[in-house]
């Protein structure tokens, strides 16, 4: 189910533990190179309280308060159904709340509008189905959000392009259409994508559920690098190997409500919940 | 002889000149009314639904009557000779009519583009009016080539409506040469149709041509 050197990583491998509160912590960048990254220890990026959700008569989030601070990982896992993907879209108001707040770097998320655009154009989100848009090269894919949204020049677009998908491994492929790559490919295109607008915080709504095993390691690399860089991210995954070396806190759902907080080593080896207990000893049988 | 071919061939120019330009008012009118139609606004998509409801299910001949009749009596004229003042009015009967049909078929388009990518640019910052109009609608436009040839050509052949509201085109220059060849009207007849038929393949090539060049690899 995991790729095989995703499950045996010790927890947050080439970091010092992350507790809560963000302060300086070592983070290995690209090259190899430590680089301090001080998160900001001010007003956290994101903030949900209280919030519901509701589709018809179905509560799709209950009770939801859930704060992430800057250079924070955060991991939501849970079984199917449970609410984790809903709560990524909120934050981008992909899905509206019945309820309750959510905050992006201290402003409430506006109405749909120019406001929300601008929003969302600060806000990274990868999808399950990657959602390249078919009618457009690669490279086209990249440049636009850049173009359209940023006001750059074509070339220099071009340029920031280039030097994204050199990034994530698929320069070559830059004059493709998206149905001409692989699955992991297209992924790391949905990334590079994601990370042209310069984002202040990545959503990525089970990034791997739609690849084939063989594919899902150059993903969760990705990934990792740039969590090791310091981006702030929202994670919701199966990947139990990506949540133990990557994240700083692991957010367990069930049934639309957050169940468990905890550090990733705390919770795989020692969860409080006996939801999570349950979920954790389905998974080792798998 | 000579007059015949001269009488059909300003008769084709004339029918020409409706369809340009009706082809190009009613690629605009149906992308706006199916762009109303999709917004998250209430009130264009219920304007852009009566508004194709009512005249879709109109005969383009009474379109053409309200706009002839309707407009002049609104003091509505255009260009300064009474051939120029039809052919405009003729020409928006046809761009209203035609472009309900343009509306619905692009609706059908913009339903088979995956919903994910229009959340994926939503996602990027990009506005309602950019998501239609750099995603959904150029995908849209390509799938629908096919049908959308089909309504283009239904609008060739309805340009010949015009010909009873003092339109010079194709039936009514035929109708001029059966009135001075009546010897012949069976040739006469089968030419009209024989340009019709011209015409209406080479707007299929195109379309067909349009469909190869910028096909979609899903």
């Amino acid at each position: 189910m995991f790729g095989d050197d995703w499950v045996s990583i010790p927890a947050r491998n080439a970091r010092e533990p992350f507790l809560g509160c963000p302060c300086e912590r070592n983070v290995r960048s690209l090259d190899g190179m430590t680089a301090n990254v001080t998160p900001d220890t001010g007003v956290p990026l994101v903030v949900m309280r209280d919030v519901q959700k509701h589709y018809g008569d179905f509560q799709a989030l209950t009770d939801i308060d859930l704060s992430v601070a800057r250079g924070e990982v955060v991991v939501v896992i849970g079984p199917s159904g449970s609410g984790k993907s809903t709560l990524c879209r909120t934050i981008n108001r992909l899905e509206t709340i019945t309820s309750g707040t959510i905050e992006i770097d201290g402003q409430p998320l506006p109405e749909e509008g120019a406001a929300l655009a601008r929003l969302r154009s600060d806000v990274g989100m990868v999808f399950q189905s990657f959602n390249l848009f078919a009618h457009l090269t690669i490279l086209e894919n990249v440049t636009l959000g850049p173009i359209r949204v940023r006001g750059l020049k074509r070339a220099e677009a071009d340029e920031l392009a280039r030097g994204l998908l050199r990034r994530v491994g698929v320069e070559h492929q830059a004059e493709k259409y998206p149905a001409q790559l692989s699955g992991g490919q297209q992924q790391r295109v949905a990334i590079a994508r994601s990370l042209a607008m310069k984002p202040k915080l990545m959503l990525f709504d089970e990034p791997t559920s739609a690849l084939d095993p063989e594919m899902i390691n150059e993903v969760l690399d990705t990934m990792v690098e740039l969590a090791e860089e310091g981006m702030t991210m929202v994670v919701v995954t199966h990947e139990m190997g990506f949540a133990r070396k990557a994240a700083h806190r692991v957010v367990f759902m069930a049934d639309g409500e957050i169940v468990e907080v905890a550090e990733p080593e705390e919770f795989f080896t020692n969860p409080r919940s006996s939801r999570a207990q349950d979920f954790l000893s389905k998974l080792l049988t798998n | 002889m000579n007059t015949l071919i001269q009488t059909f061939l300003s008769g084709t120019w004339g029918t020409l000149s409706l369809f340009g330009v009706t082809l190009i008012g009613c690629l605009i009118g149906g992308t706006l009314l199916a762009a109303m139609r999709v917004s998250p606004i209430p009130v264009l998509r219920g304007a852009s639904a009566a508004y194709v409801n009512v005249v879709r299910n109109t005969p383009l001949t009474l379109v053409m009557f309200f706009c002839v009749f309707g407009l002049p009596y609104l003091d509505i004229r255009f260009g300064s000779t009474a051939a120029m003042n039809s052919f405009v009015l003729a020409n928006i009967a046809l761009i209203a009519y035609t472009s309900c049909f343009v509306a619905e078929t692009l609706r059908s388009g913009i339903a088979t583009v995956p919903v994910g990518q229009a959340e994926a640019a939503r996602a990027i910052g990009l506005s309602f009016t950019q998501v239609l109009s750099f995603i959904v609608l150029p995908q849209a436009f390509r799938t629908v080539l096919p049908p959308l040839g089909s309504v283009i050509i239904a609008m060739l052949k309805n340009t010949s409506i015009a010909s009873a509201f003092n339109n010079r085109e194709l039936i009514s220059a035929m109708r001029g040469a059966i009135e001075v060849r009546g010897d012949i009207v069976i040739p006469l007849l089968l030419a009209t149709a024989l340009v019709y038929l011209a015409l209406a393949l080479v707007i299929g090539r195109v379309f067909d041509l349009l469909e190869r060049k910028l096909v979609i690899l899903r």
